[in-house]
């Protein structure tokens, strides 16, 4: 890893686990409402648009198999929550360490390097994501939405996609020095929610906007995650499992780099 | 003679285009009690900060530990305790859970670090605050356990930027007395303070920092010797006549200073030299005579007053 990051001995303690641990000990005293929020929003989505509106269109076909609308976008939530459980962590509250708190100067003055605190913070974040996803893929077979034993695994890659919006989600806030600056992720985040093959397949779409829709992260999350509920996973989706590894080793790079650069310049 | 603990030469910073440290030079030897002294924007706490390997230097040598801090900052930080100027406890954690996340951030043992921040709450006299939330502090609580959390690691170095900035005097004596028992075992001392008469107490030596350059250095007695007269006469005669009255004793003591609200005559004597401003025919509202101070130092070298 010291070739990818030139002077890593200046950037890494090996420590992350005490950021966690801070962390968790912080959590304990914020709202438990605000956490649990976050994991209702795409359960609504799933009985309004996949009980609901599934009830009108019936099956859908995906990698040649056909299923009930409901399971087609059951997964497709997954992966959504999974995004905003680390996109929440990652953003809303690292904006309020960066900018108000002070948390992160005073970590850096210990032996802790941007590294920990990066990796500290990003998998709180994930803690959040897999918490979501897990309860949602208990929904989903209280509903006999998962049509595959590789389901579980689904669970596992949503912690793979929380990580990969995580580390760029944190690089991104630390740009940010007003509250109002967090609106613009989610007026990137919705549109991504709502187009990324989430409700109906890519294939409605005319070529070139299918292209775009490929080039963005969430969409490679929609089709490994479906992949897995449905039972339809196979070598081909390895390349979705890739655009992740890519994005968190990017992301990682980068937001260590900007903590470096904020606070120890 | 010991190998340095700290050694910077030419050491530069800048901030884009301006320069807050314009290439200083010292060492510090281990044990020793080492003070930055300067006016504000001096760049005292912008050289603390490179010292504590949170800053980059721009250009120059600095070692800590005979490490350099751009390459081993973790290893260099493990060692170090510090007590920034202005004070950056963690508002969402208790006061007792301020020691503890700042021991674990250092990889100390949980259990050595649960005794550790008993003997350091008590050294802060916040004991019986030790549930309280940050914010339910006075500034000087946070101030002590500030310090009192620089201590968590049991630092070789100990950085303290301008400590006492906020503690009232018992406060103030408890933190000297834990610095002189520091010292005694062998912890070298950095600190940056505006008030002589703990540059005065507490360090051994001494450099006057100013618009990021090294004026003087020396023990503060030695700056003294060189830099002042034995004793200052301080005359007041109200602001409005100051000046007038300055030009009425050109040629009284060795040197002359005048400030907005008084003057200050340098010279051996200052009974004599009261005694010559009577004799001029002035009257001054108050007189008062003293002994030299870093002040006087400060204020030669720099032709400003310390505290401005
Ligand atoms: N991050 C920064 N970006 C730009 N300029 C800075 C930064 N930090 C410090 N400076 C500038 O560098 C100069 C030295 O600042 P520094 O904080 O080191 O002064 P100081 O001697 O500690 O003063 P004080 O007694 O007021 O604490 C000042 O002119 C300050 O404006
Ligand atoms: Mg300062």
């Amino acid at each position: 890893m010291s070739a990818i990051i030139p002077g890593l001995s200046s950037m890494y303690a090996g420590n992350a686990g005490s950021v966690i641990s801070r962390g968790v000990r912080a959590t304990k005293s914020t709202n438990f409402w605000i956490v649990i929020s976050g994991f209702f929003e795409p359960v609504f989505y799933l009985l309004s648009m996949g009980i609901g509106l599934g009830a009108l269109v019936g099956e859908v076909e995906s990698s040649g198999k056909l299923v009930p609308y409901a399971a087609f976008i059951a997964p497709a939530l997954l992966a959504v929550s999974g995004m905003n459980g680390a996109i929440y962590d990652s953003t809303m509250n690292v904006f309020f360490k960066l900018n108000y708190g002070k948390i992160y100067q005073t970590m850096l003055t210990t032996p802790l390097g941007p590294l920990d605190v990066a990796l500290g913070e990003i998998f709180l974040a994930l803690l959040r994501g897999g918490l979501y996803a897990t309860g949602f893929l208990g929904v989903m077979q209280l509903f006999g939405l998962n049509l595959s034993w590789t389901a579980i695994l689904a669970i596992p890659a949503v912690i793979i996609i929380a990580f990969g919006f995580a580390s760029i989600g944190m690089g991104i806030t630390s740009y940010m020095t007003r509250f109002q600056q967090l609106d613009l992720i989610q007026f990137f985040l919705l549109p991504m929610f709502l187009f990324s093959a989430t409700f109906y397949p890519l294939s409605v779409y005319p070529e070139g906007v299918q292209v775009f829709i490929q080039a963005l992260p969430l969409w490679h999350g929609v089709e490994l995650i479906r992949a897995l509920t449905l039972g339809t996973f196979s070598a081909g989706h390895l390349w979705h499992l890739l655009y992740f590894v890519v994005m968190i080793v990017v992301g990682l790079i980068f937001t260590s780099r900007r903590l470096k650069k904020l606070f120890q310049d | 003679m010991p190998n340095p603990v700290i050694s910077a030469k030419s050491l530069v910073k800048k901030f884009k285009d301006f320069e807050a440290v314009k290439g200083i030079d010292f060492e510090v030897e281990p044990g020793e009690s080492f003070g930055l002294l300067g006016p504000n924007g001096a760049g005292k706490s912008t050289t603390m900060r490179m010292i504590g390997a949170v800053s980059n230097r721009t250009s120059g040598d600095l070692e800590i530990l005979g490490m350099d801090p751009s390459v081993d900052g973790p290893k260099i930080r493990a060692q170090l305790g510090v007590v920034p100027q202005a004070d950056n406890l963690d508002q969402e954690l208790k006061v007792w859970e301020n020691l503890y996340v700042y021991g674990r951030y250092f990889g100390i043992d949980k259990k050595i670090v649960k005794d550790r921040l008993e003997g350091l709450l008590d050294f802060a006299q916040l004991k019986d605050k030790r549930n309280e939330k940050i914010d339910d502090l006075s500034g000087g609580m946070k101030r002590r356990l500030t310090i009192a959390r620089g201590l968590m690691n049991e630092p070789k170095i100990f950085l303290l930027d301008e400590p006492t900035t906020g503690l009232d005097p018992q406060a103030r004596h408890i933190l000297w007395d834990r610095l002189f028992r520091l010292r005694e075992q062998g912890t070298t001392l950095v600190l940056t303070t505006h008030y002589m008469d703990e540059a005065e107490q507490l360090a051994d030596r001494l450099i006057v920092v100013d618009k990021g350059q090294i004026m003087a250095e020396g023990s503060p007695a030695a700056l003294i010797r060189q830099y002042s007269s034995r004793e200052v006469a301080e005359v007041r005669f109200g602001s409005d006549s100051n000046r007038s009255a300055a030009d009425a004793l050109s040629g009284v003591g060795d040197r002359i200073e005048v400030l907005p609200d008084r003057i200050l005559i340098y010279a051996n004597n200052g009974e004599e030299i009261l005694s010559e401003v009577h004799r001029r025919g002035l009257v001054p509202i108050t007189s008062l005579v003293r002994r030299s101070s870093l002040e006087d130092v400060f204020l030669k070298l720099t032709g400003r007053s310390l505290i401005d």
